[in-house]
């Protein structure tokens, strides 16, 4: 690597004057070149691999989804809107999407709100503060698979655990994969195990730049605690607040392994596919069966509007409803 | 911009006036109450148990895993045996392989992290301001759903199966390259720059000798970050890799499935072992990982 970037010789080649006093020193022989040019080189590779691994690949699904495209069968053609025409017609591309959008509401709203509330808690002096927060932050580094395999015992149905916790209660055992909405709660669940400490720490982080002395002059006014957190803290964090209603939903909408590994690592999501998400279905078109890539292009771009949408969506419903408090 | 702002919480001294604690009305607020604690460690049992109940179930005998409630078993080393002994799942090649990957990938993003970083913050150059935007809006492009192109670009190149598909695509971060610019904006002084200048440095060797030094506190956490994330990734690897090379992750897919899913004991020792890695570093590390995180939070 370091060959391409000590590369800096042709610029003391073309460095004007042959004959350089000799009270110069070296940089401003390098001078110009390496000052002007070289910060180019340093965040080049950033743009050249995200170019062509991030970027490049994302916008060619567009392209891709516009041909008739099989391995298995061998076709290659191109065929328009062709693969559009054929979704809005697959009952099964929209029971993916009403179970992407069900899970998706379940494992995000609950998340961020108790996210929120839990880094209220930790923003205090505290004893064992530490402690706390890689408690509420461990489930964030247990693997997504690893998840996916200890909650499909949590939630099995005739012997799990929180079937049986139902049970000394006296509630009858819940079919958590038969259900359609049991299913959703479950992978939703998981999500909400896995990120809400991350997200609480995000929003602690946020937490800790306000001032506190707009607390202490709140608090003479007489405002309750819980009418400062509503009044100043969510206000103020709401850039914060955005980011991750974005990133969730980013993340959200194209959620895969946590259903697959409920599913006992299964595509279809369930017998009637009532928790298979869009991912997974793309998987299914995409990389089994006849391998139609052209189809899973299609269901993918269509996805990705999908998330631009709603993503869109929350940004607006977030932003209205955060300053609608500040009343 | 004060420093104290900018400054990863995880790595920087703490302010002298964060400590102090206020006798102003307003401090009673903000110390923790019984009932702050209760609700906290509630929330840590809720997040610690599953991982501690899956060890529990790797412990036991298949016979036994629903017998509620749950307590330890002496099994956890026949079962570790039966699943490392089993040759599809491959699990101790997928260790190797998750470990590879996950090292490689870091130290790449570390690199082309702070070289970027540092330009960002430290040199001026036409277009910057644009091109940090564009690189902050690339953290919320979901690439994901480009992986069929980018399946077929690796079927191309031949390297289906292989690490480098799962390395190559993921050598650079939009997050590292801005957390590494917040970092050296406020760690490094435009007069050390200049000071290095002034002595001959060429800007390589200004980034080699005197910048990487000062950014190694927020390298760090960039690369536990990145690694443990390289470590869980499951989507990429599960289409473009083959039973015969697995990543830890898929190796767990395969025991999952098929005709081992009804061994679940063994499959709990498969999940504890490949959690058991990250949990080391996060015990050792946490404290810097929170400080990563919650840096995040905060931008300018």
């Amino acid at each position: 690597m370091s060959s391409t970037v000590d590369a800096v010789p042709p610029s003391r080649a073309a460095s004007p004057p042959p004959t350089t006093p000799p009270r110069q020193r070296p940089s401003y022989r390098l001078g110009r070149w390496d000052i002007t040019y070289s910060p180019y080189l340093y965040i080049a590779p950033f743009f050249v691999l995200f170019g062509i691994f991030g970027l490049f690949p994302l916008l060619y699904t567009a392209y891709v989804s516009l041909f008739d495209y099989e391995l298995l069968s061998g076709t290659k053609e191109f065929a328009g809107l062709e693969n559009y025409r054929v979704l809005m017609a697959d009952a099964q591309f929209w029971n993916a999407a009403y179970n992407t959008v069900g899970i998706f509401i379940l494992s995000t709203v609950p998340q961020l709100i108790v996210a929120l509330l839990l880094a209220n808690l930790l923003n205090r002096q505290m004893r064992a503060r530490t402690l706390l927060r890689m408690g509420i932050l461990i489930p964030n580094i247990t693997s997504v698979a690893a998840v996916g395999i200890i909650f499909a015992l949590i939630f099995a149905d005739r012997y799990g655990l929180i079937n049986w916790l139902l049970g000394t209660v006296g509630v009858d055992p819940v079919a958590w994969r038969d259900n359609r909405y049991a299913s959703w709660f479950a992978v939703a669940f998981m999500v909400d195990w896995r990120w809400t400490g991350y997200n609480a720490l995000i929003y602690l982080g946020a937490m800790q730049a306000i001032p506190k002395d707009l607390y202490e002059s709140a608090s003479l006014d007489g405002a309750s605690a819980w009418r400062q957190f509503w009044a100043i803290t969510v206000p103020l964090i709401r850039p914060t607040i955005l980011f991750t209603v974005i990133i969730s939903t980013i993340g959200g909408f194209q959620i895969f392994t946590e259903p697959l590994m409920y599913g006992f690592g299964l595509v279809r999501g369930g017998a009637d596919h009532q928790f298979q998400t869009l991912a997974m279905y793309i998987y299914e078109r995409t990389f089994t069966g006849n391998a139609e890539y052209g189809y899973g292009s299609a269901m993918s771009w269509l996805l990705f509007m999908m998330i631009i949408i709603f993503a869109l969506i929350n940004f607006v419903l977030i932003r209205r409803s955060v300053k609608g408090d500040e009343k | 911009m004060s420093t104290a702002q900018t400054l990863p919480r995880s790595v920087a001294p703490l302010p002298p006036t964060q400590r102090r604690r206020r006798r102003t009305p307003g401090a009673r607020l903000w110390q923790a109450s019984p009932l702050t604690y209760l609700a906290l460690i509630i929330g840590c049992v809720l997040s610690i148990f599953p991982i501690i109940w899956s060890f529990i179930i790797a412990s036991r005998d298949n016979s036994a895993v629903y017998e509620m409630p749950s307590t330890p078993g002496d099994q956890l080393f026949t079962n570790l045996d039966r699943m490392l002994a089993n040759e599809d799942a491959a699990f101790v090649y997928g260790l190797v392989n998750s470990a590879v990957v996950s090292s490689v990938v870091t130290i790449s993003v570390i690199f082309f992290s702070s070289l970027a970083g540092f330009a960002f913050a430290k040199l001026r150059f036409r277009g910057s301001n644009a091109l940090l935007l564009v690189i902050i809006l690339t953290m919320m492009v979901p690439t994901q759903l480009g992986v069929i192109p980018l399946y077929l670009m690796m079927v191309d190149l031949g390297w289906t199966g292989t690490l480098q598909a799962v390395i190559v695509p993921f050598l650079v971060q939009g997050f590292g390259v801005f957390m590494m610019r917040q970092y050296a904006m406020s760690a490094i002084s435009d007069e050390l720059i200049e000071a290095a200048r002034l002595d001959g440095c060429s800007t390589w060797r200004i980034y080699w000798n005197v910048v990487l030094p000062v950014l190694r506190p927020a390298a760090a956490v960039l690369g536990l970050l990145t690694f443990m994330q390289t470590w869980n990734e499951f989507l990429w690897p599960f289409i473009v890799l083959t039973p015969d090379t697995p990543t830890v992750q898929y190796s767990l897919k395969i025991l999952s499935s098929g005709p081992y899913q009804t061994d679940y004991v063994a499959l709990f020792a498969g999940t504890a072992l490949a959690t058991l890695p990250l949990l080391v570093v996060f015990i050792i590390f946490g404290r810097q990982i929170i400080g990563g995180i919650m840096e995040g939070a905060v931008k300018s």
